[in-house]
C-alpha cells in the first residue's frame, strides 16, 4: 500500500513538473528551429538570476491560474466543466500501467516500478483509456455551441477513428513477436535477446510512429484545433485553469506516445553494456535504468519537436488519404510478415535475432520501394482539375 | 474562365524521382534542414545587454540635443528657423534680449515635446547657427508626459552627454581645418 502511494506520488508530482518543462522545451526548440533563442528571461522570482529562462514554466502556471475563468452564457455548463476533466484524467490514468523504470530493491526484494503492477493486458489498458480522451475533445466541441469548436471535435473524431486502426496494426506486430499484453514483459524480452524491437519491425515502427503522433494530435496532424482555419478548435470557448487542464492533456498525450514507442520499440530502460538485463540489481543499477529509459523519451519527444517544424499541417484529404491508403497497408504488411514469422520459425527472435532483423529490414526497404514504383505517395496530393489528365496544371497566357 | 479556354495552357508539373516517389528520403533531406536551424548560431538580439548597431551615429536622428559654444553658453539666437520648420509644432522658444553682446536675442525658455516631435531632422536643416542637432540617442523612455517636455538645461545636458561621442558640425569643421594646417 505505501509503495503504491509513494509510486503514484512520484510519478504525478514528476509527470505534471515534467509535463510543465515540456512546454518550455516545446517553446525553446521551436525558437531554436527559427534560429531564436527562446524564453531564456525568467528565472528564480523577485532575484536578477536568469537560470535560462528555467523558471519560465513557474509564470506560465501563474498566469493560468490567475486569468480570470470566463464562462461563456451559451454554452452547456455541465459538460463544458466536464470536457477537459475527462481529457486530463485520462491522460494521467494511462500511466498507471507504464513502467517508469524496471525495479527498485526494496526490503530485500524487486519492487516493480509500475504503479499497477502485474497488469496483464497493460497495452489493451493504455489503448482503452487513452481512447476516452477522445470523449473529452468531442465535449468540450459539443458543450461550447460554437461552429469552430464543433468543426474541430468532428474533425479530431473522424482523425484518431482513422489513426487508431495503424496504431492497433503496429501494436500487433509487436505483441505478435513478444507473446505478451504486458508492457514490463515486452521491455524484458527486449532487454534479455538484446535486440530493440525497432530493429525487427521497422515498418511496425513506421506505421505507430506516424499514427502515434496523430493520436496526440501534434503539428502536422493537428487538425482538430488548427489556428488558421478553426480559431483555436474545439478549445476556443475555454480559458484559464480548463483550458491549461487541455494543455496538459495533450502535452501528456505526447508524452504516452512517446514513452509507448520507447517501450515498444526502443527497448525500454535497456542500453547494450550499460543496464544488464537481470531482476537482480542494487540501486545504481535502478536509477541508471531509469535514467536510459527517461532519457530515451525524452530523445522521442525531441523528434516529436523536430518533426513539427519540418512538415506543413496536412489536408484532411491528405490526412485519410495517408491513414487509409498507405499506413494501413503498411501495417498489414507487417503485420503479415511477423504472423508468417512467427508461424514458420517461432524462436527467430530468441535463436537469430539480426537475421530476422536483417530479414525484416529487407523487407521493409522491399515495400517501400514497391510502394513508390506502383503508386507514388506524392502525387496524390496535387489538384485533379485537368480536361485530359488529371495530374495537369494550369497556367494562364494572354490571349494572341 | 472555362478550362477549354484557349488562352490556358496546360502543361505538366515535373514528374518525381525515385527519391520523391518513396516519399521518405525527402522526409529525410527536410528533418536534416530542420535540426541544421536547430544548432544554427541564432539572429536574435539580447536587447538590454546587447544595443543595436545605429550605423552612423552623425546623421542618425534621435532625441534632441542644444549645442553649446566655445564658452559654454546656449549657442542658440532664438531665430525661431526651427519652430518655423517644424511640421509637428514641437518646438516652442521664449526669446529674451540677450545678456551677452555678440548677440541680439538668446532663449530664455526653449522646450521640445519629444512625444509630438516625429524626428524628421528639419529643424537641424533650418537652423542657421547650428545649435540644435539630433543625437544618435534612440531609447527615450519616460514615466509621464511632464518628463517628456525637454527644456533648456535637459537640451544642454543632452549636449555634455554626447559631444565626445558626436561631435557638432562646428567642431567637426574646427578638426578639419587643424587638419589642413597640419
Amino acid at each position: 500500500m505505501t509503495a503504491l502511494l509513494v509510486k503514484s506520488v512520484i510519478l504525478l508530482g514528476g509527470l505534471l513538473t515534467a509535463v510543465a518543462y515540456l512546454v518550455l522545451l516545446e517553446r525553446k526548440v521551436a525558437a531554436w528551429i527559427q534560429d531564436r533563442r527562446g524564453p531564456n528571461r525568467v528565472g528564480i522570482p523577485f532575484t536578477k538570476i536568469r537560470l535560462f529562462g528555467l523558471g519560465q514554466p513557474i509564470a506560465d502556471g501563474l498566469k493560468f491560474l490567475f486569468k480570470e475563468e470566463y464562462t461563456p452564457g451559451h454554452v452547456d455548463r455541465a459538460m463544458y466543466t466536464l470536457a477537459p476533466l475527462v481529457i486530463f484524467t485520462a491522460a494521467l490514468a494511462t500511466f498507471a500501467v507504464i513502467p517508469f523504470g524496471h525495479v527498485v530493491p526494496v526490503g530485500g526484494k524487486a519492487e516493480p516500478l509500475v504503479v499497477a503492477p502485474g497488469v496483464d493486458v497493460g497495452i489493451l489498458y493504455v489503448f482503452a483509456v487513452s481512447s476516452i480522451a477522445v470523449y473529452g475533445v468531442i465535449l468540450g466541441g459539443w458543450a461550447s455551441d460554437n461552429k469552430y469548436s464543433f468543426l474541430g471535435a468532428m474533425r479530431s473524431s473522424a482523425q484518431l477513428i482513422a489513426y487508431e486502426i495503424p496504431l492497433g496494426l503496429g501494436i500487433l506486430g509487436v505483441v505478435l513477436l513478444t507473446g505478451t499484453l504486458r508492457l514490463d514483459g515486452m521491455i524484458e524480452l527486449q532487454a534479455q535477446s538484446g535486440v530493440w524491437l525497432l530493429l525487427v519491425q521497422p515498418v511496425g515502427f513506421l506505421v505507430f510512429a506516424v499514427a502515434a503522433c496523430a493520436e496526440a494530435a501534434r503539428l502536422p496532424f493537428d487538425l482538430l484545433e488548427c489556428e488558421q482555419e478553426l480559431v483555436g478548435g474545439y478549445h476556443t470557448e475555454y480559458t484559464g485553469m480548463k483550458m491549461a487542464m487541455y494543455a496538459l492533456g495533450e502535452f501528456l498525450h505526447m508524452l504516452t506516445a512517446s514513452v509507448l514507442i520507447v517501450v515498444l520499440y526502443l527497448g525500454g530502460w535497456h542500453f547494450w553494456g550499460l543496464t544488464g538485463t537481470g531482476t537482480e540489481v542494487g540501486w545504481g543499477t535502478a536509477l541508471l535504468r531509469v535514467a536510459v529509459f527517461w532519457a530515451k523519451v525524452m530523445l522521442v519527444v525531441l523528434g516529436f519537436m523536430i518533426i513539427r517544424w519540418s512538415w506543413p499541417r496536412f489536408r484532411f484529404d491528405q490526412l485519410m488519404n495517408l491513414a487509409w491508403k498507405v499506413m494501413v497497408p503498411l501495417g498489414l504488411v507487417n503485420l503479415v510478415a511477423t504472423a508468417v514469422l512467427m508461424e514458420f520459425w517461432p524462436r527467430a527472435l530468441t535463436e537469430h535475432p539480426w537475421a530476422t532483423a536483417g530479414a525484416m529490414w529487407a523487407l521493409a526497404l522491399g515495400t517501400v520501394g514497391l510502394w513508390a514504383a506502383l503508386s507514388p505517395v506524392g502525387s496524390q496530393s496535387q489538384a485533379r482539375r485537368g480536361p485530359d489528365e488529371f495530374s495537369m496544371r494550369r497556367v494562364e497566357t494572354p490571349a494572341a | 474562365m472555362k478550362p477549354d479556354d484557349p488562352a490556358i495552357r496546360w502543361v505538366k508539373p515535373p514528374e518525381l524521382g525515385l527519391t520523391g516517389r518513396m516519399y521518405l528520403p525527402l522526409v529525410l533531406q527536410g528533418v536534416t534542414t530542420t535540426v541544421r536551424h536547430l544548432f544554427s548560431p541564432k539572429v536574435t538580439q539580447e536587447y538590454p545587454e546587447v544595443e543595436p548597431p545605429i550605423g552612423n551615429p552623425l546623421i542618425y536622428r534621435g532625441v534632441h540635443r542644444l549645442n553649446r559654444d566655445e564658452q559654454g553658453r546656449v549657442k542658440c539666437v532664438a531665430c525661431f528657423l526651427c519652430a518655423t520648420a517644424c511640421p509637428a509644432h514641437c518646438i516652442d522658444i521664449v526669446a529674451a534680449e540677450s545678456p551677452w553682446p555678440d548677440r541680439d536675442k538668446y532663449p530664455e525658455s526653449f522646450v521640445i515635446d519629444e512625444l509630438r516631435c516625429i524626428y524628421c531632422g528639419m529643424c537641424e536643416e533650418a537652423c542657421p547657427v547650428d545649435a540644435i542637432e539630433l543625437t544618435s540617442l534612440y531609447n527615450l523612455t519616460g514615466r509621464s508626459r511632464e518628463e517628456m517636455f525637454f527644456d533648456k538645461e535637459k537640451l544642454l545636458s543632452v549636449y555634455d552627454q554626447t559631444k565626445d561621442r558626436e561631435p557638432s558640425a562646428m567642431e567637426r569643421q574646427q578638426q578639419a581645418a587643424e587638419d589642413q594646417q597640419k
